[in-house]
């Protein structure tokens, strides 16, 4: 946590960093999540083992990278944001990772 | 939503506290559907087979459909703040209500698979469900667990759109004030982020 | 209150333009909002109190007496969901958190103030909901605290009503903690660095983290036992394939975090007060506010400690029960940089020490036998014993109780502007201390010998230390009787307070007693929070 950050954000509550994303841009990543998801259901019909699931989260975590990052702006947030968004995900792994400590070990 | 983008009266509209105070709030979100996750994801690794044969009764068409309209509608909503930012508030108003209509006619969808597994006697506590092989009523108790609080979530975020359509053309929210649109919006790709989860993990998995 | 110069008449809770109660319970002013949680969390405490002296009442003797074992088990349930819902998980950092921590920071309010008057205003909703549960339906839950499936799932209790209780309270604690949250980051005083924030800021800036983060888990949980009961989903029901084990994990995902709500404010509020009554700088500030944060990721991966004997898988019992020694760590850093604070300071054993003296007592006892029960062989020697009852009451009343009643002593002249009696504080004081010991600590001994908790009756063995700790309660309902008529009788008719009766260097003892409407008409200078170079006592 910086010591500056207080002072530089303190008192100027319009001083919104960056300009609205254009049109055509926000059209560009629209596309690719269509892509993205035409990509998967044709994935999901060849028959790849347990790589299957890999690939299928693997293609929704881009897409899901894509909304957070440019529809949801987080490419443009200081890093104060960004790091509270990795701490969140990073508590949800961890809920989930502990528990197959417990359920991998006996299903 | 309203209080979220409420600033402190003794000081200035704070822009950055407003998005930063929806962004705590979007996390709460993620760990409301995280705990769900977390038992789809213990009970898969107990029931593969049930959940291969479970995801193949899921109509890919409808869930792929519900995917195209979601996505479409965060996209309409980002492209309404810029729309806003550059004082084309008619068309912001037309994005908005497009967002708004394409979750409508997720609803609708939803309501078409939902009393189509509700016709097969998929009816949580019903008889048929019990007599399902041993992980399939878990499946499709996930399936309604989930995709009913992901529909709760629609619902929840088109209303705050319509919500914010009335703030706009009250002229409440603005070109210049416009963070409640912003926080309005995160919330709505929060909706679609959950969905592009759900939808490979019950309809692409058999 | 004519007179324009009485200090009283310029506090925050005078009347100002319009009064009467809609300027209480829809105010926005984080002071006026932290008083209105103090009145209720400690009406519920009261509340939960009783129960438990009834409790008590009842397994004074072995024989079914007093109560049925319906009722008993009611009782348990209601003192449980009470206690921790609606009293340990927002009392310090609702009540003093709200005045406080814009204070400590030099700032006028929270970010979110209407947010923070919605959130009391859930609370109020959940606590109606809890109250509701008790006397609809097909008689109070009967199912403990912690709603284990399936019996929460199949008892004929009004178990759907308390869950969305606990689900719209845990709301409540969220929007909380996404304020503090938001007001630590945004609101700082220009110069108030995150090394100058009190500690007491510190410890509820990771307090809030763990409501935001942990707080949702408990919303799904509580949701989904909703759901079970509702729907007959049947996603925990083994018949199905379910897994009663995974709604154990879910549980504790939130729940166990939930002890470091309940535990760190009440560090934060130690953190302050031993300083300034041993006059010294705090020792070892950075590891005091490291070990904070340390303490909330720490208990975000300890939560299975609660489930050695469930049958869970042996790697699982080991992973845990090694995690568990980890987090108690930071804890021990808390109480060993106070014990040094002290070490060669002019300490004066005023009211607020005393109270802080019994926390680390209480808490060092608490902690100690903690790691008993996260070791997992001698875990499966005590669990589900009164070994575990005793060690929860001395961390969490010992701990968080004592600490609560500590910042009570603390700040009760800043907010009322007038003070109570020392010596009868002091007395209270030891009559709490002795009382909790003697109610608490025969529960460690009948714990070892393997007493069960929650059991209506118990074998004729155990009816002297049960008759013992029964005594214990009435001590301590004695010690309490007399704290807060002590400090009812001081804030209502004790004598002016001054601005700083205790020398603290931190930012509310630089505003008048009691607080004003407004606090700082301009920003104010960060001080040096544990300098006390110039800073003395004014009293």
């Amino acid at each position: 946590m910086t010591q500056t950050q207080t002072t530089q954000l303190e008192g100027h509550g319009h001083d919104h960093e960056h300009a609205p994303l254009g049109y055509r841009f926000l059209t560009l990543i629209w596309v690719g999540l269509m892509l993205l998801t035409v990509a998967t259901v044709a994935v999901a019909k060849v028959d790849l083992g347990y790589m299957n699931v890999i690939v299928a989260l693997g293609v929704a975590s881009l897409k899901a990278s894509l909304v957070i990052f440019f529809f949801m702006h987080l490419k443009y947030e200081n890093w104060i944001i960004k790091g509270m968004v990795l701490t969140a995900f990073v508590i949800l792994a961890i809920a989930i990772g502990l528990t197959f400590v417990d359920v991998g070990y006996r299903y | 939503m309203a209080e979220l983008s409420a600033s402190a009266p003794v000081a200035h509209k704070d822009y950055h506290a407003s998005k930063m105070g929806m962004w705590l709030f979007l996390f709460t979100e993620i760990l409301l559907f995280g705990g769900l996750f977390l038992l789809y994801a213990t009970y898969r690794a107990k029931f593969p087979q049930a959940f291969h044969e479970g995801g193949k009764t899921l109509d890919v068409f409808l869930g792929g459909l519900n995917t195209v309209v979601l996505i479409t509608s965060s996209l309409t909503v980002a492209l309404s703040i810029t729309a806003l930012r550059r004082g084309a508030v008619v068309f912001c108003q037309t994005l908005l209500a497009f967002t708004v209509a394409c979750a409508g006619a997720f609803m609708v969808n939803k309501v078409i698979e939902w009393s189509a597994k509700f016709h097969h006697g998929l009816i949580p506590g019903s008889e048929h469900m019990g007599q399902l092989p041993q992980g399939q009523s878990i499946f499709y108790g996930l399936y309604f667990a989930m995709t009913g609080l992901h529909g709760i979530h629609v619902v929840i975020g088109a209303s705050v759109l319509l919500w914010v359509m009335l703030l706009i053309k009250q002229g409440k929210v603005t070109g210049q004030d416009y963070v409640v649109l912003e926080n309005a919006g995160l919330y709505w790709h929060i909706v679609d982020l959950v969905w592009i989860y759900l939808f490979p993990l019950f309809y692409l998995i058999s | 209150m004519d007179h324009t110069d009485d200090p009283q008449a310029k506090a925050f809770y005078a009347p100002q333009g319009k009064g009467g109660l809609a300027a209480w319970i829809f105010s926005t002013d984080h002071k006026r909002i932290g008083l209105l949680y103090l009145g209720l969390i400690l009406t519920m405490f009261a509340t939960a109190t009783v129960l438990g002296l009834i409790i008590k009442l009842k397994l004074m003797t072995p024989g079914s007496t007093l109560l049925t074992a319906q009722q008993y088990n009611a009782m348990f349930t209601l003192h449980g969901v009470i206690m921790i819902f609606l009293v340990v998980i927002p009392s310090v950092p609702a009540s003093f958190g709200n005045i406080f921590l814009p204070l400590h920071i030099g700032a006028n309010d929270v970010s979110f103030p209407r947010l923070n008057n919605f959130s009391w205003w859930l609370y109020v909703i959940g606590a109606v909901l809890a109250v509701v549960s008790i006397f609809t339906g097909n008689g109070a839950p009967d199912t403990g605290w912690t709603f284990y499936v399936p019996f929460s799932e199949r008892t004929t209790t009004n178990v759907s009503v308390a869950v969305i209780a606990v689900f719209i309270l845990g709301f409540s604690s969220i929007l909380t903690g996404l304020n503090f949250i938001t007001t630590v980051h945004r609101l700082r005083a220009p110069g108030m660095t995150w090394r100058k924030l009190p500690l007491f800021v510190w410890s509820l800036y990771a307090t809030g983290w763990i409501q935001v983060l942990a707080t949702p888990i408990l919303g799904i949980t509580a949701l989904l036992i909703f759901a079970e009961r509702v729907l007959l989903l049947g996603l925990f029901d083994p018949g199905k394939g379910g897994d009663p084990l995974l709604y154990q994990h879910l549980f504790w995902i939130y729940s166990h975090p939930a002890v470091y709500i309940m535990i760190l404010p009440a560090m934060g509020v130690i953190s302050e007060i031993i300083p300034v009554f041993s006059r010294k700088p705090i020792f070892g500030y950075n590891m005091i506010a490291f070990s904070s944060l340390a303490i909330a990721f720490a208990g975000s991966l300890v939560w299975a400690h609660h489930m050695f004997t469930s049958g869970m898988s042996d790697t699982a019992v080991l992973v845990f029960s090694f995690l568990t020694f980890v987090v108690a760590i930071p804890s021990a850093i808390k109480v060993f940089n106070w014990l040094s604070t002290m070490y060669q300071g002019s300490i004066s054993l005023d009211p607020p020490l005393l109270f802080s003296l019994g926390f680390i007592f209480m808490f060092s006892i608490g902690g100690l036998t903690g790691l008993v029960l996260g070791s997992a062989g001698t875990d499966i020697h005590v669990h589900d014993t009164y070994f575990v009852v005793a060690h929860f009451h001395y961390v969490i009343f010992g701990g968080t109780g004592l600490g609560m009643f500590a910042a009570m002593h603390y700040w009760a002249p800043k907010v009322f502007g007038r003070m109570y009696d020392h010596g009868r504080a002091a007395w209270s004081f030891w009559l709490i201390l002795i009382g909790m010991n003697v109610l608490y600590f025969p529960m460690f001994i009948m714990g070892m010998q393997g007493l069960p908790r929650r059991y209506y009756d118990y074998l004729p063995q155990y009816a002297p230390m049960q008759m013992v700790s029964t005594w214990g309660s009435w001590f301590l309902a004695a010690g309490l009787i007399l704290m807060f008529y002590n400090l009812y009788q001081g804030c209502r008719f004790g004598p002016q307070a001054t601005k700083n009766p205790w020398g603290g260097a931190t930012l509310e003892w630089t505003l008048p007693s009691p607080l004003p409407h407004e606090a700082f008409h301009h920003d104010p200078e960060a001080p040096e929070p544990y300098d006390y170079k110039g800073v003395n006592p004014d009293g």
